[in-house]
């Protein structure tokens, strides 16, 4: 178990490096940098700017120091275009933002998706079992930049106490918290049905049914522990993208979240802020798998 | 189980129930809350410059002059209670009222003006906008680092409260100028507390610790999510600040912040967006404002490019453009543009763009593509996703001149990369003004100046444009930029669009938000009278 913990870490590092090289030169071949204004920068002016940045010097030098400050220091850098600020500071102050709308629309997504796909299952090919489908597919297919909207104009200005966005109330986190919820528990709708249908039309659930066993009893007890096993293999990764952060969220409600970041990061070419981003991510995403890979072993003997 | 619909219905019910807004609360204390689009990148005035940053100096700091209420081309009184020019307008001498102060106490001195003018030109600090003290004489030697000696720059120090001014020629207009936030003063004795004079990200400007000069001090900040400022109590005009504060949040997208200003969360929006603009007038007039403002659009023709090189091209393009009918049909607010510089009380450009599709086709023929025949294909780039009047533009080309242009999309850095490098056929572009003068949308056309981006040179531009540097009386250095302005038509390096306009959200309550053309408000004259509740 130790032994393979380990291996899982250092792959993990490994995993962690390439990613962060690879970024650093691939923001470094967008066209443009972060001095490319409006209003041209004069040449003077610029000379001293990159030079207190550090790109002036050559890309092979820049890696170097960026390492060196990384490893050493754990100093992701500053921003390029707001002096002073750190990567750090960016992060540490959205972050639990993020967080916090991420468990928020996970617990949504949980409680109202898993049951709809388990009633759609148990009462298969009934208006009950449609109603859920339709669910799910009006979920899947409407993408957050209409269901926002949608919910913020007709239940954010319809109730007095919910605000169409801003992140100050505490209920402000109720309409994008639902929002981003909604288009995760149409997915969990849908694999946890798929999920169950597939144990319902198995012989030991036939064998609990003809032992007399009473219906509840059979899915709470023996078919739910089976028929949830794609939507938790699903709500790994969608956890780790949920508590990143969501652009489209965040600008339709107005939330200090980390997911802008990521997009204007990369409009402004703000080279130290998507490193760190990738590399936040990055790890979020290897931490993620490492506990789903420790849940996976702990729930099943055979790859003990 | 039973208890859910109760549990429910109570849930809705207090979610339902009748309470205050954000607006009216927030008016009932007098905290003006707007819509400022963006966190800025700085709180240290002297190395930003753009509009969401001029939005909160204004609140923040002061400079020897104030932005006028309500009118464009007069200057309120701002630090200095006495601001005099010799005859030639080159020597000004400012008189600083002796109450104003820092928000921690600390006199506001001649010292402190002295100390910024030499920061934000000292080239180790880096400041992108130092070029707007190149008024001052031997500011841009500085600058450049030609000169290591301030005592160079036109700035000498007679008294605590008094020092002169000298220019590098003669500026009748420095008034406006001076509107500009890079003239603001900085604390001396804070910035040098926390590191030197020309050091890049001195922490002064952290907006737990900044000291300001303005009628409001910061009292939170949260990034990408709000900036408070509230009353500086040692501000000199203290008892005429109608606003116990100002409350500014970085909202991005302009359909959010409509949304938050139909939900009573906002005074005053950022922008309104076309379509908002469209329901607003059908649904609530009297919330929607629309006023011109100093900025124009407007194409680029590379003239280093084939056909672009040919003015006759260039003219046939520009005359091809039915301006009335963008602005009518297409644009919100705004106005056709027959010049670069929007027209003022003061200036009037030459008439140098008009649509004639007689004469376009014309040029055109005598360029050697008589109706648009072998004309080769031409992109014309934007940035900007909302795409309609480009292909309006593109369908006047083909119906006019029976010419084809290509409308190629770049996202913004890469687009301005391409208009920097001159990596375009036409590109639509955009400026907006410093100051109220039409010389920040001329003085860019000259030769070698990097806002250019056309490949176009005129050395009789660059005499005229000379010449009004020179020019004592107004109306003469006028007439000298008139001149300028029409041999740059008549060459057309650029079509002339629009003039812009500002649309945006007001709410009934704000009193005192007077139309600018600048669009700098001063907040220490807007006042908040609470209006009868609206409910949902």
């Amino acid at each position: 178990m130790l032994k393979l913990i380990a291996s899982r870490f250092l792959q993990g590092l490994l995993t962690l490096f390439v990613l962060v090289t690879l970024t650093f030169f691939l923001v470094r071949m967008m066209p443009g940098s972060p001095y490319t204004e409006e209003k041209a920068i004069p040449a003077h002016i610029l000379e001293r700017m990159k030079a207190y940045t550090g790109l002036d010097k050559p890309l092979p030098v820049q890696y170097a120091r960026y390492m060196e400050n990384l490893v050493l220091r754990q100093d992701f850098g500053d921003l390029i275009r707001k002096e002073g600020v750190k990567v750090s500071e960016v992060i540490s102050d959205s972050f639990p933002v993020s967080l916090a709308l991420g468990l928020a629309s996970m617990g949504i997504a949980v409680l109202v998706g898993i049951p709809a796909g388990v009633i759609a299952a148990v009462r298969k090919n009934t208006p009950v079992d449609f109603s859920c489908l339709a669910f799910a597919m009006a979920g899947i297919c409407l993408p957050s930049f209409v269901i926002g909207p949608l919910l913020a104009v007709s239940a954010g200005l319809y109730f007095q106490s919910l605000n169409v966005a801003g992140w100050s109330s505490p209920t402000d986190w109720i309409l994008p918290a639902f929002t981003l919820g909604m288009i995760n528990a149409a997915y969990l709708a849908r694999l946890s049905r798929g999920g169950m249908l597939d144990v319902l039309n198995q012989d030991y659930i036939r064998t609990a049914k003809a032992k007399g066993v009473p219906a509840s009893r059979i899915i709470m007890r023996h078919a739910l522990r089976g028929g949830l096993i794609p939507a938790i293999a699903f709500i790994g990764p969608a956890f780790a993208g949920m508590i990143s952060g969501s652009f489209v969220i965040e600008t339709i409600f107005q939330i200090p979240g980390m997911g802008q970041h990521f997009v204007n990061a990369a409009t402004d070419r703000e080279f130290f802020l998507i490193q760190g981003l990738v590399l936040f991510y990055g790890f979020l995403i290897v931490a993620a798998n490492l506990l789903a890979d420790l849940a996976q072993i702990a729930l099943n003997p055979r790859m003990r | 189980m039973q208890r859910l619909p109760l549990i429910l219905s109570t849930c809705l019910l207090l979610v339902s129930c009748e309470q205050e807004t954000q607006v009216e609360k927030a008016s009932r204390e007098g905290i003006l809350l707007v819509g400022n689009s963006a966190d800025p990148k700085s709180f240290d005035p002297q190395v930003v410059s753009g509009v969401i940053e001029s939005n909160l100096n204004r609140a923040l700091f002061e400079g020897l002059v104030n932005s006028h209420p309500s009118e464009d081309l007069t200057a309120a009184p701002g630090v200095a209670y006495e601001l005099t020019p010799d005859e030639t307008y080159t020597v000004w001498t400012a008189k600083l009222r002796k109450d104003a102060k820092w928000s921690d106490g600390a006199p506001v001195t001649a010292e402190d003006f002295a100390f910024a003018y030499e920061r934000i030109l000292t080239p180790d600090l880096g400041a992108k906008y130092a070029e707007m003290l190149y008024f001052l004489k031997g500011a841009e030697d500085f600058n450049k680092g030609k000169s290591k000696d301030f005592t160079s720059v036109g700035i000498k120090l007679i008294d605590p409260h008094q020092f002169t001014i000298t220019l590098r020629g003669p500026t009748p207009y420095f008034r406006e100028v001076l509107k500009h936030p890079t003239w603001n003063p900085v604390p001396k004795h804070k910035v040098l507390e926390f590191g030197k004079i020309g050091q890049k990200a001195n922490p002064w400007s952290k907006p737990h610790r900044l000291v300001s000069n303005g009628p409001y001090r910061i009292k939170s900040y949260r990034r990408n999510d709000h900036i408070e400022v509230e009353r500086n109590p040692h501000y000199w005009n203290a008892g005429n600040v109608k606003l116990n504060g100002v409350r500014f949040l970085p909202i991005s997208n302009t359909y959010t912040e409509s949304r938050m200003f139909r939900d009573g969360q906002l005074h005053v929006t950022y922008a309104a967006a076309p379509d908002v603009v469209d329901y607003m007038k059908k649904h609530d007039p009297a919330s929607l404002r629309q006023e011109p403002y100093l900025g124009t659009d407007f194409y680029r023709f590379n003239t280093t490019r084939k056909p672009f090189d040919d003015v006759r091209i260039r003219r046939a393009l520009s005359m091809a453009i039915d301006r009335d009918a963008l602005c009518k049909n297409v644009y919100r607010g705004f106005k056709p543009a027959y010049a670069i510089t929007p027209p003022t009380d003061d200036y009037t450009p030459p008439r140098g763009a008009f649509f004639d599709p007689d004469q376009a086709r014309k040029l055109l023929a005598e360029a050697g593509f008589p109706g648009g025949k072998g004309f080769p294909r031409a992109k014309l780039l934007i940035s900007n996703r909302e795409a309609i009047q480009h292909v309006a533009v593109q369908a006047m080309w083909r119906k006019e001149l029976g010419v084809e242009v290509e409308i190629e999309f770049k996202e913004w850095t890469a687009y301005l990369l391409a208009t920097q490098t001159l990596d375009y056929d036409i590109v639509a572009s955009g400026w907006i003004g410093d100051f109220i003068d039409p010389l920040t949308f001329l003085e860019m056309w000259s030769p070698g100046n990097g806002n250019n981006n056309t490949g176009w040179e005129n050395q009789d531009f660059a005499a005229k444009l000379s010449q009004s540097f020179q020019s004592t009386h107004p109306t003469v250095r006028y007439d000298f930029l008139k001149a300028a302005e029409a041999i740059m038509l008549s060459e057309a390096p650029i079509a002339p669009i629009a003039w812009r306009g500002k649309n945006y959200l007001l709410h009934p309550s704000v009193k005192g938000w007077h139309p600018l053309f600048l669009d700098a408000h001063p907040y220490t004259s807007v006042e908040l009278v609470p209006q009868p509740p609206k409910r949902k």
